[in-house]
Parts: C-alpha cells; sequence; structure tokens
C-alpha cells in the first residue's frame, strides 16, 4: 500500500495538509485539531459560566432582591458551578493534553484518534442540553452544581432529566479521553522515553486518567439514581421508601473528592514544566513529584466524607476522615517545597507563563491553607456550607487550575501557532487577573468567617460592604479575560515569528526536535530518546 | 456610581473602618465553652498556616528577589536531595499530629450529647423552623420576620434584617440542651455560630447536637444548606434567658397554648362573614402560602402551581381543604394542618376561592374545617 500512497501526490497532500473548511473540524482525528476544538470550547464555556457569575454578583451587590428571582438565582449557581467543572476545566485540560502529550512522549497522533473525534464532538450537545434546560418551563436545574437529593429528585423541576442525560454525555466524553490518554501514554512513548523520563504533565495526566476512568462511572450511577426516584418511583434516597438521603452524598462525593484533584492534578504538571523553564534550571525532586502526585490520587478516594461533617456520621467516621483529609497536606505541600527549590539558586526571569505559574503557586498554597482549616471537623462545623468554602475553592480552581491553564496556554502558545504573543498585553491581563481575583474571592474569607451561608441569593445588612466589594472584583476579573482573548487573536493573526525554543530555559521534545510552528503531523518517524 | 466611589474609598481605608457596619471578619468565640474551644482551634490553625506561609512565601519572594536573571544570577545545578525531601515530609507530618491532637479532644467533647437537661426537636421545613419542647407541652413554627417590601425594597430594610423571626426558641441559660434535628421535606441545616452548633436536618432522620449557653442574650443564624428557593429567608433566632425567667416565660407560653385551644373550640360554634374571612385569609396567604403560589396566585410555572383558575381552587370545597391540611405527598406543598388554626384554615381557604377572580363565592367556617379533620 505504502508503494501507492507514494506516487500519489493528492493522497500525500491529504496527510499532510489539513482540508479546509467547516468538515476539517467536524472529521477531523488530528490530535491538534482537537487539542484547540477543546480549547477554544473551553473558553467558550468558562465565558458563558462567568456570565452567569456575573449575574450572581450583579445580584449581590447589595441587600435585598433587585435583579433576578431566588429560584433563577440558584440556578444561576447550579450551572455556573457544572459549567465551570465540567465545561471550562476539564474540557481544558483535555485540550492540553491533545495538544501535548503526543509532542511531549514523541507521538504521532493520540493512541486511538477516531474516539478522540467522538469524545470531543459530544461535548457541545451535552451543553447545549444544559443550557436549554434553563429555558424550559419550571427553569434549570437549581439545587446547586452538588444536587442533594431530595432537592434534586422529589422537589426538583422536570428539567432535572435533561441535566441528567448532559452529565452522561459530558461523563462519556471523559472517559473516552481518559482511556485515550493511557492507552497512548502507555503504548506510544517513543524509544527510551521511560516511564521515569517522562516530562511531568504526561505523569499527572496518566495518573488524572486514572480517577476519571474510576469515578466518572460512579457519578454517572449517581445521576441514574436520581433519574429513577424522580420519575421511576424508586426510592434510593427517600427514607419513605427505606433509601437514605444522605446515601447520596456519600456516592456524589466518593465522586466529587478525586474529581476535584482531577481539576487540580495536571496543573502541577504544568507548573512543573514553567517553573525550571525560567528559573533555567532542573525541576528540584522530579522522582518525588511523581510520588507526591500518585499518593494524592490515592488518598483522595478515602476522605470524601469530609464534604459531610455535618451530615451526622458517627465520631468514629469524622475522625478517620479527618485525619486522612490533613494528610493530604504531606505530599501537596512537598510539590510547593520542590517549586521553591526549583526556583532557590536559578536564574529567574517573568515571562507571563512564569507570572501566572507563580502566582499560582502563591495563591493554591493560601487555597491550601483554608483547605487544611477546613479538615479540621470541630471548626469545619463554623466554616461548613458558607462563603469561607466558596473563597477555598475559588482559591484552588480559578487562582489554581485556570491559572494554571493560562500558564499553559502563554507557554505553549508559540510552538502552537509559530508566532509569539504580544507580551505587553500578556502582563496586563495578568496583572489586571492576579488584582482582581484576590479582590474578588479574599474577601469572601471574611464573608464566611463572619456567618453569611453559601448559596443565598440576599443577605444581612452587615454583610453589605464586603459583598459590593467582592462584586468588584468579580466584574473586573471577568473583564480582565477579554484581554486574554485579544492576546490570542492578534498572536494567531498577526504575531511575530518565532524560533523553535523561544524559552531559554524550556526542556522536551516539542521544543528541542519540532520547528517553531509545531507542524500538521508530527513525529510520524518516532525520534530517540537519549 | 458614587456608591462605586464610596466603596473604592472604604477599600482603601483600614478593615477597622469597614467593622463599623457591625460584621466581624472573624470567626465569633461565641457564649459556649465549646464555641470558645474551636475558636481557641481556628486561630491556632491560622496562626500555624501564617507561619509556614512566611516561611514558604519567604524563601519564593528570596529567590525571585535575589536569584532573577536581570541581577546576573547564573543557575545552580543540584535538583535533588533526599535528606532535605525527607525533611520536609516529616516536619509538616508533625505539625499535622500537632494539630489532630487537640482537635480530636473538642470533636469528641462535640459529638457527646448525653445527660442532657432539656431536649428540644428541631424539624426544618421549606423554609421555616418547628420547634418542640421535649419536656413542656410545646411546640411552635418560626418564620421570617422581615416582610417583602424590605426584600424588594420597598421600604427600608430593619436592623436584623432576614435575621429576624416571629417567634424564636427561647433557652435557659447554663442547661445541657439537647437538640433533635430532623426535616420534613428537603436537607436543612440549623447553625448558630455562637454556640458552634451546626447540623444537617435530614429527611427520615434524627441528628443529634446540644450546647450549653453561658450567656442571657440574642444569638442569630442562617439555614446553613441549600434548601430550594426560599434558602436565604429562613433565619434560626435563639434567645438565652436565665432559669427564673424562662420558666416564667414558659409558664406564660403553656397557658397562651391552652387558652389558644379552648378558644378555637368556642370558634366552631361562630361563623365569621366574608369581609374577615377574606381579610384574615389574605394575612395568612401571603405568611405561608405566598412564598411558592406568589401573591398574586399565579404560581411559578413548571415550579409552583397556580391557584388562580385551579381546579383544586375552583372545585371541590373539600378536597380543597383535604389538601391544604394534609398536604400533598411527593410535592412541595406542606401539610399545614399543624401550622395552622381551624379559623386560619378557613379564612385561608376562603381566600383563594374568591382571590385572584376566582369567584365561587364559598365562605369556609372553622367547623367545616374542623368536621373534616374529625373524619380522619
Amino acid at each position: 500500500m505504502s508503494s501507492i500512497s507514494d506516487v500519489q501526490i493528492d493522497h500525500d497532500d491529504h496527510h499532510h495538509a489539513p482540508p479546509k473548511g467547516l468538515m476539517r473540524w467536524v472529521l477531523t482525528t488530528n490530535h491538534k485539531d482537537i487539542g484547540s476544538m477543546y480549547l477554544w470550547f473551553s473558553f467558550a464555556m468558562f465565558l458563558t459560566g462567568g456570565a452567569m457569575a456575573m449575574v450572581i454578583r450583579a445580584e449581590l451587590f447589595q441587600p435585598g432582591l433587585q435583579f433576578v428571582e431566588p429560584n433563577f438565582f440558584n440556578q444561576m449557581t447550579t450551572v455556573h458551578g457544572l459549567i465551570m467543572v465540567f465545561g471550562a476545566v476539564m474540557p481544558a485540560f483535555t485540550g492540553l493534553a491533545n495538544w501535548l502529550i503526543p509532542m511531549m512522549i514523541g507521538a504521532p497522533d493520540m493512541a486511538l484518534p477516531r474516539m478522540n473525534n467522538w469524545s470531543f464532538w459530544i461535548l457541545p450537545f451535552a451543553f447545549a442540553i444544559l443550557l436549554a434546560s434553563l429555558f424550559m418551563e419550571g427553569g434549570g436545574p437549581n439545587f446547586g452544581w452538588t444536587f442533594y437529593a431530595p432537592l434534586s429528585t422529589t422537589y426538583a423541576p422536570d428539567s432535572v432529566a435533561l441535566f441528567v442525560f448532559s452529565v452522561h454525555i459530558m461523563g462519556i466524553s471523559s472517559i473516552m479521553g481518559a482511556i485515550n490518554v493511557i492507552v497512548t501514554i502507555m503504548n506510544m512513548r517513543a524509544p527510551g522515553m521511560t516511564y521515569m523520563k517522562l516530562p511531568l504533565f504526561v505523569w499527572t495526566w496518566l495518573i488524572t486518567a486514572f480517577l476519571l476512568i474510576a469515578v466518572m462511572p460512579v457519578l454517572a450511577g449517581v445521576v441514574t439514581m436520581v433519574l429513577t426516584d424522580k420519575f421511576f418511583g424508586t426510592s434510593f434516597f427517600d427514607a419513605a421508601g427505606g433509601g437514605d438521603p444522605v446515601l447520596f452524598q456519600h456516592i456524589f462525593w466518593f465522586f466529587g473528592h478525586p474529581e476535584v484533584y482531577i481539576m487540580i492534578l495536571p496543573s502541577f504538571g504544568i507548573i512543573s514544566a514553567i517553573v525550571p523553564a525560567f528559573s533555567r534550571k532542573k525541576l528540584f525532586g522530579y522522582a518525588s513529584m511523581v510520588y507526591a502526585t500518585a499518593s494524592i490520587a490515592g488518598l483522595s478516594f478515602i476522605v470524601w466524607a469530609h464534604h459531610m461533617f455535618t451530615t451526622g456520621m458517627p465520631v468514629q467516621a469524622e475522625l478517620f476522615f479527618m485525619y486522612c483529609t490533613m494528610l493530604i497536606s504531606v505530599p501537596t505541600g512537598v510539590k510547593v517545597f520542590n517549586w521553591v527549590a526549583t526556583m532557590w539558586r536559578g536564574a529567574i526571569s517573568f515571562e507571563t507563563p512564569m507570572l501566572f505559574a507563580l502566582a499560582f503557586i502563591v495563591l493554591f498554597t493560601i487555597g491550601g491553607f483554608s483547605g487544611l482549616m477546613l479538615a479540621i471537623t470541630p471548626v469545619d462545623f463554623q466554616y461548613h456550607d458558607t462563603y469561607f468554602v466558596v473563597a477555598h475553592f475559588h482559591y484552588v480552581l480559578v487562582s489554581g487550575a485556570i491559572f494554571s491553564i493560562m500558564a499553559a496556554c502563554y507557554f505553549w502558545l508559540p510552538k502552537w501557532t509559530g508566532k509569539m504573543y504580544d507580551e505587553g498585553l500578556a502582563k496586563l491581563h495578568f496583572w489586571c487577573s492576579l488584582i482582581s481575583v484576590n479582590v474578588l474571592f479574599f474577601p469572601m474569607h471574611f464573608l464566611g468567617l463572619g456567618g453569611m451561608p453559601r448559596r443565598i441569593p440576599d443577605y444581612a445588612l452587615q454583610f453589605a460592604d464586603v459583598n459590593a466589594i467582592v462584586s468588584l472584583g468579580g466584574f473586573a476579573f471577568g473583564l480582565s479575560q477579554l484581554i486574554f482573548l485579544a492576546v490570542v487573536i492578534k498572536c494567531i493573526r498577526g504575531g511575530e515569528p518565532t524560533t523553535a525554543k523561544p524559552w531559554e530555559g524550556a526542556e522536551g521534545l516539542e521544543w528541542d526536535l519540532l520547528p517553531a510552528k509545531a507542524p500538521y503531523h508530527s513525529f510520524s518517524t518516532p525520534p530517540e530518546v537519549k | 456610581m458614587t456608591r462605586c466611589i464610596q466603596l473604592l474609598l472604604l477599600l482603601a481605608s483600614s478593615p477597622a473602618a469597614l467593622a463599623e457596619g457591625g460584621m466581624s471578619y472573624n470567626l465569633r468565640p461565641g457564649v459556649t465553652a465549646i464555641s470558645q474551644q474551636v475558636y481557641g482551634l481556628h486561630m491556632t490553625i491560622f496562626y500555624i498556616c501564617c507561619a509556614i506561609g512566611v516561611v514558604v512565601f519567604g524563601a519564593m519572594f528570596w529567590a525571585i528577589i535575589h536569584h532573577r536573571k536581570s541581577k546576573g544570577a547564573k543557575p545552580a545545578s543540584f535538583h535533588e536531595s533526599t535528606k532535605v525531601e525527607i525533611v520536609w515530609t516529616v516536619i509538616p507530618f508533625l505539625i499535622l499530629i500537632g494539630m489532630a491532637i487537640p482537635a480530636t479532644k473538642t470533636l469528641l467533647a462535640m459529638e457527646d450529647p448525653s445527660n442532657a437537661d432539656l431536649t428540644v426537636q428541631v424539624t426544618g421545613s421549606q423554609w421555616k423552623w418547628h420547634y418542640k419542647y421535649f419536656d413542656y407541652e410545646l411546640e411552635y413554627y418560626s418564620l421570617l420576620a422581615s416582610d417583602q417590601d424590605e426584600i424588594t425594597g420597598k421600604r427600608a430594610k430593619r436592623e436584623n434584617y432576614l435575621l429576624e423571626v416571629d417567634r424564636p426558641l427561647v433557652l435557659p441559660v447554663g442547661k445541657k440542651v439537647r437538640f433533635l434535628m430532623t426535616s420534613e421535606d428537603v436537607i436543612h441545616s440549623w447553625w448558630v455560630p455562637d454556640f458552634a452548633v451546626k447540623k444537617d436536618a435530614n429527611p427520615g432522620f434524627i441528628n443529634e447536637a446540644w450546647t450549653i449557653i453561658d450567656e442571657p442574650g440574642i444569638y442569630r443564624g442562617q439555614c446553613a444548606e441549600l434548601c430550594g428557593k426560599d434558602h436565604g429567608f429562613m433565619p434560626v433566632v435563639v434567645i438565652a434567658k436565665e432559669q427564673d425567667e424562662f420558666d416564667q416565660w414558659m409558664a406564660e407560653q403553656q397557658q397562651a397554648y391552652q387558652q389558644a385551644k379552648q378558644e378555637e373550640q368556642a370558634l366552631l360554634a361562630m361563623t365569621m362573614d366574608e369581609a374577615e374571612l377574606m381579610s384574615v385569609g389574605k394575612q395568612v396567604y401571603d405568611k405561608h402560602c405566598a412564598a411558592c403560589h406568589q401573591a398574586n396566585g399565579e404560581g411559578l410555572p413548571g415550579v409552583f402551581p397556580a391557584l388562580k383558575d385551579s381546579p383544586i381552587a375552583l372545585g371541590d370545597v373539600d378536597a380543597h381543604i383535604d389538601i391544604i391540611v394534609n398536604g400533598k405527598a411527593g410535592t412541595a406543598m406542606q401539610a399545614f394542618g399543624k401550622q395552622l388554626t381551624l379559623k386560619e384554615i378557613a379564612a385561608v381557604t376562603t381566600y383563594e376561592r374568591n382571590a385572584w377572580g376566582n369567584d365561587t363565592g364559598d365562605l369556609v367556617q372553622a367547623k367545616d374545617v374542623a368536621a373534616l379533620k374529625g373524619q380522619e
């Protein structure tokens, strides 16, 4: 067959240059095309979920009800959470995995390219269904992204069926993406690319993929139970039929806690690539980074009930979950120490990816501190379900996960486009984001400690001033992200051509062996890794 | 715009200026031995985190300032050290053990509700609390006292906006009070920050919690678990009184409780006219029904059904009373038989059958309700 294709020039072109038009994107099996689609989709969802956050912050700008009804407010908090978790953060990481893993391990593409196409293309339908449910009579999901039963069953609007269906599709997409990552990493490493030579981004994604395969089916199970409780007369979560509403929370958080590590482990990989690059020094403690990631992933399965300390568990269970949760800070601490040690006595420069990475380390650590505080059961009774928790998880998810995604985009944008972004504009984006994200989320700690519960559309007068500040920070953060869009478009359309290795200290096959713009097909012949 | 400028000024000024609004920026030490222990734990962990932060961020910023390329720094080549890595694994572990010991002690104390002097059952429902004293013959509902006009901004918000109820829970100081938490519909969570008590009220199950209040006073909290549309509008207010004042209050309440029961019987013989039924009915409706069915009777399509032109409000009177008294299983429609008096049920039924263009002309009397309740 190869002799035939050699003489057919058309066929040859077909393989080396992408076809034009819409069908290129619909039919593509190229990991770079699919990675780009994931990233653009994720950004669109980021803006959609962000718009909902703007509605929330507008309503909370002043006490009293000004703009929306409480029922619609609850839909906004719920769909904001679902979209940001399943639509923005997770697809962004899958997009980065698609773009980077084959280039990092010297593979020509993902192992299962057709499934790759499928796992992306079902996502827009999942979110179209979720968003459409907002327009149904009775409104969309209004029970929080954690959809605790029986609020999500007996007392839910009928649109819960659409919510369940869309979560099923998102889950299928995630599982297929995870299978692809595992198969690719296990089978398609270039000769000489042993496991302990893998870039940490690949390692963290490999572990993340196993977490995904372990817990997404649990999520699928629990939404199915919600569906049958609501529509088919089962009573998994209804005491009147022998069920238990707290059972829901156990199943949900058995998925939910590994899920939060799914949203942070790839960040660790990104930061572990960027910090050494701009410190011009090898990553400190590579092996301990791998072991720490694996330990965090393992521990993530035995800490789920720390989300449920107030549900009335036996005290022995509370103690177990408190101790295990506290333990997580050990491997997480190791990571932060390793990054700092990497910078120590390096030759550091501060391009935008590094700025985001540094902000990540500081702000993620602050989120880690509040996480440790939340682990202490007796005090958690006071923090639980207040704005202190909201501050905590936004510190790890926004100034953690999202900042790392921004850092990754700036870091690899030259390799993706062959052009350099506008450093001045990018720094403006960084500083606007850094300041506004803290004005937005830091005062939430005070609101929570002062006693403001989360998920309320209106609040007591004492919280008015701080909420107004938080809202201003929110609007500023939302607007700042439009600068990011401008930087990326400007780079694609008219960025300065760059070199194969625009970052002096960057390491890895993608910088060393590929030209400035990674070709549509890279590593058709595997490189030899020494 | 002026408000924005004011806020920016506030932002620039010290936190002390902000604190004038009365908001606490830290956890409250509270008024029980447990809440003070919890506060102590909170501060200890906070200071430990601060100390770790100073060390870690200190080292990081030292590197950022001194080891930067623009200052001519040359990168070192070290990239691992088993010794250092063991040190920074073991030290955090020891710090954690130091934190876990006091936390465990406090937790064990918090989870021991034995030997209580007084038991109160706390039942959440959408969106109110119900208190039942086990040691006395007294139970009642506790509803938000801020009105719709305050919420929508039609009139000025009073002090304690959203933190005021019509009938607070009253407890004696210095006594061990045990709470039994449960719910009639979705999960709620009963929280009073000053007691460091937050416990979920799960439908079909009973949770325990306890407190011993040291100081008399008024303590406010809120429902802490998302429980539907008006989750933000079901506050908790507890008044703690000295034992003798509590006994006096309890005696008055029980007398009033008995009196109300007698009046209820007397009412059965009386007939109310349409004007009175409609005026009482509107009050009851606005307080208990309007949250879901809306003040205009149109409900929220797809969530809460309309009563205007509805087959129930226009159909059989007894079926209408029945659904108010007993609720409708599997929906958010609660049973109001225990929450409302016979007179109130009669009035609100009449109101629903004659308001918003529902012109049935039916007048329902207390004895009609009593007759229906009696059949069960």
